[in-house]
């Protein structure tokens, strides 16, 4: 199967603190994988460095099918390109209604003219309704996003992601600070994403790892300690040690 | 609770989203109308010429203000140098007016000589009498097209727009923002005012460009007349920019103003050019500051440098400040408030007032009282005068979205439910 995203060789140091060391990764079309590892191992950098917004100081990041490279672009055209991202924090636009913040994601064209001129259609709120009901929003699309809770703007931001189309969704720790019914809703909206489009999800929690049921990469000092499904990965002697301590 | 489940806000005409633009040209028009009535030229005379033309004056200062909400109070970027735009429209139709009206007193006084004039002896007979003043005889470059109305009105969008396009590329694709760009801005607007300040800079330096009210050709019209003119074309104008930006602001177009607004990042990160956003809300709002400026010059009658100085355009960010920013109208009703308050106190109408051994001249004060006022809003009203609305607002039934009205049925208190 081609990969759909392969970062290989990268490295990125701020300051001389090595964040990422030599760090290779693809992940394919369709696909969900976890990226586990404690707090510095250079999981957040690594979508730093895949969305654009930092540049590594070796190695390449090749996209698609012709690949082409993704260095040296913009963020925005990057994510036109299909990579959406959520970040750990849930970051939705509180001040306008949900309907808003989700008419905004929705993949259409992004240039300013074009978006002044735009006007939604009735498949346009059609799309909205339906990405608002796998994201269980449905009732509250009018409110202001500022009002919900915060599983609430976590789903929003997810829904945001769905509505871009992505072909690869970098997720940021979308479980933290949700209840457990509320992580289970989550695990299953991912696990329905990954069905068509690449999804990786950084996370602490074991856990929720472990319902995704997929493959997992390790990461720690910025480098790929291992991979694998979760049961081989657990029982690596070394991921062992990295989280339970020498 | 499914059968209270109002449905989600679909695609509605522009009045609708943005009910204020109604409400607004409304009173707009009651307003111009008012005034037309009371004037001397049209009316009954209650008011005088001149405070027709503080009225106009003020209604292209709400012009402006728009301008400054759009990239402000919107967009969040707080531009300090908003009033060189406004500056620039001014001289670009200064020019014309200058240029126009010297022309007609040449001629005329070169046809009392007998010989019919060449147009060398015109051009110079102008040039002469414009830039007499700063020891000049010939015309500088930037009066290449002084002569045509046309294009020095072209010249009144033009000259803002590409200043605030080349200085809006150069600012936003390296990232400037905040307290930075505003400093920028700043520094932009002093450069030009200091530029003007020069003898050779074309534009008669520290003079400025004077007798603007003196419509070429119009000679034997009133300024009584005139000044009416001006009001309806300033009131036209503040209506159509108002309908514009509401325009801008109501769609999707405003919802990602707003997102940059409130999170620049997230917005890249949705695709959005935010630099390309930026630019063009920057530049509208220039073409706006321009146009505003070609209307108000001709009504204040003079136009120097010193209408370009920093402090013009902290006044404006106040005005709107105090309005309150992120609503059109707030930026209407604080430029207007304010500087008519300005104006009434600084016109030495306000009464001194006498605190112990000291007496507060308020012409001196009200740079004092309006600082103070500006700090009290940023504090304790950021939604400035606007913020008032939404009082008014929840006077009304508040918005349920939909939502049931307490735990369950037992806990309704009236018939609420049924309505």
């Amino acid at each position: 199967m081609s990969q759909l995203l392969e970062v290989s060789g990268v490295s990125v140091s701020f300051d001389g603190f090595k964040a990422l060391n030599n760090l290779s990764f693809s992940i394919g079309k369709a696909e969900l994988r976890a990226v586990i590892g404690p707090n510095g191992a250079g999981k957040t950098t690594f979508m730093d460095v895949v969305t654009g917004k930092t540049r590594p100081d070796e190695g390449s990041v090749l996209w698609g099918e012709p690949p082409v490279s993704l260095l040296g672009k913009s963020e925005s055209k990057i994510a036109t390109a299909g990579v959406g991202r959520k970040f750990q924090r849930p970051t939705v636009f509180e001040d306008q209604s949900v309907q808003d913040n989700l008419i905004m994601a929705l993949k259409k064209a992004r240039s300013p003219l074009s978006v002044l001129l735009f006007k939604p259609e009735a498949s346009d709120f059609a799309r909205v309704d339906e990405l608002a009901d796998v994201i269980g929003l449905g009732p509250v699309l009018s409110m202001k996003s500022g009002e919900l809770s915060h599983g609430q703007k976590q789903w929003l931001e997810i829904g945001m992601l769905l509505a871009q189309e992505p072909k690869l969704l970098l997720v940021d720790e979308p479980a933290a600070g949700m209840t457990l019914a509320e992580r289970k809703k989550t695990t299953q909206i991912l696990r329905d994403a990954a069905k068509s489009r690449a999804v990786v999800v950084v996370e602490h929690d074991m856990d929720f790892v472990r319902r995704l049921d997929c493959r997992v990469t390790v990461l720690h000092e910025g480098s790929v300690l291992a991979e694998g499904y979760i049961d081989h990965v657990t029982q690596n002697q070394q991921v062992i040690e990295v989280y339970l301590g020498r | 609770m499914a059968e209270l489940t109002a449905g989600p806000a679909r695609r509605r005409p522009l009045v609708v989203r943005y009910p204020s633009v109604l409400i607004f040209l409304t009173c707009l028009g009651l307003f111009t109308l008012g005034a037309t009535i009371l004037s001397e030229g049209f009316g009954i005379g209650v008011i005088s010429t001149s405070f027709v033309k503080t009225l106009g004056k003020t209604l292209c200062l709400c012009l402006v203000a728009l301008g400054m909400d759009l990239v402000w109070g919107y967009c969040g970027i707080l531009s300090l140098g908003h009033m060189a735009f406004f500056g620039l429209g001014g001289y670009a139709i200064g020019m014309w007016l200058m240029y126009e009206r010297t022309r007609l007193i040449v001629v005329d006084s070169l046809a009392a000589g007998g010989l019919p004039a060449t147009p060398e002896e015109i051009s110079s007979g102008i040039a002469a009498q414009i830039f007499g003043v700063v020891g000049a005889s010939e015309f500088p470059p930037v009066w290449a097209v002084a002569h045509s109305l046309p294009l020095q009105l072209a010249a009144v969008v033009l000259a803002p727009g590409l200043l605030a396009l080349v200085f809006g590329w150069l600012a936003f694709r390296s990232r400037v923002t905040g307290v930075y760009l505003s400093i920028l801005t700043q520094a932009m607007t002093l450069a030009l005012s200091l530029y003007l300040f020069q003898n050779d800079s074309g534009l008669r330096g520290n003079n400025g460009l004077s007798g603007l009210q003196n419509l070429p050709g119009l000679e034997n019209t009133s300024q009584a007349i005139v000044s009416i003119w001006f009001l309806w074309g300033s009131a036209l104008a503040l209506g159509l920019g108002y309908v514009l930006a509401a325009w801008m602001v109501s769609g999707k177009f405003g919802s990602v103003l707003r997102g940059i607004r409130d999170d620049e990042a997230r917005v890249r990160f949705l695709g959005y050019p935010v630099e390309a956003f930026k630019l063009f809300v920057f530049t509208v709002s220039a073409v706006l500051a321009g146009i505003a400026g070609a209307i108000y010059y001709p009504q204040a009658g003079i136009i120097n440098p010193a209408e370009l100085a920093p402090i013009a355009s902290i006044y404006l960010a106040v005005w709107v400040a105090i309005g309150g920013r992120g609503r059109l109208y707030g930026a209407v009703i604080g430029a207007a408030f304010v500087s008519l308050l300005s104006s009434w106190f600084t016109g030495g109408q306000a009464p001194d007032l006498n605190i112990l051994e000291y007496r507060i001249q308020w012409v001196d004060w009200w740079t004092v009282l309006l600082g103070l006022s500006f700090v009290a809003v940023t504090l304790f009203a950021p939604k400035g005068i606007g913020g008032l609305f939404d009082l008014l607002a929840a006077r009304r039934n508040p918005n349920r979205h939909g939502q049931d009205l307490g735990p369950d049925h037992g806990s309704l208190r009236e018939k609420e439910a049924d309505a």
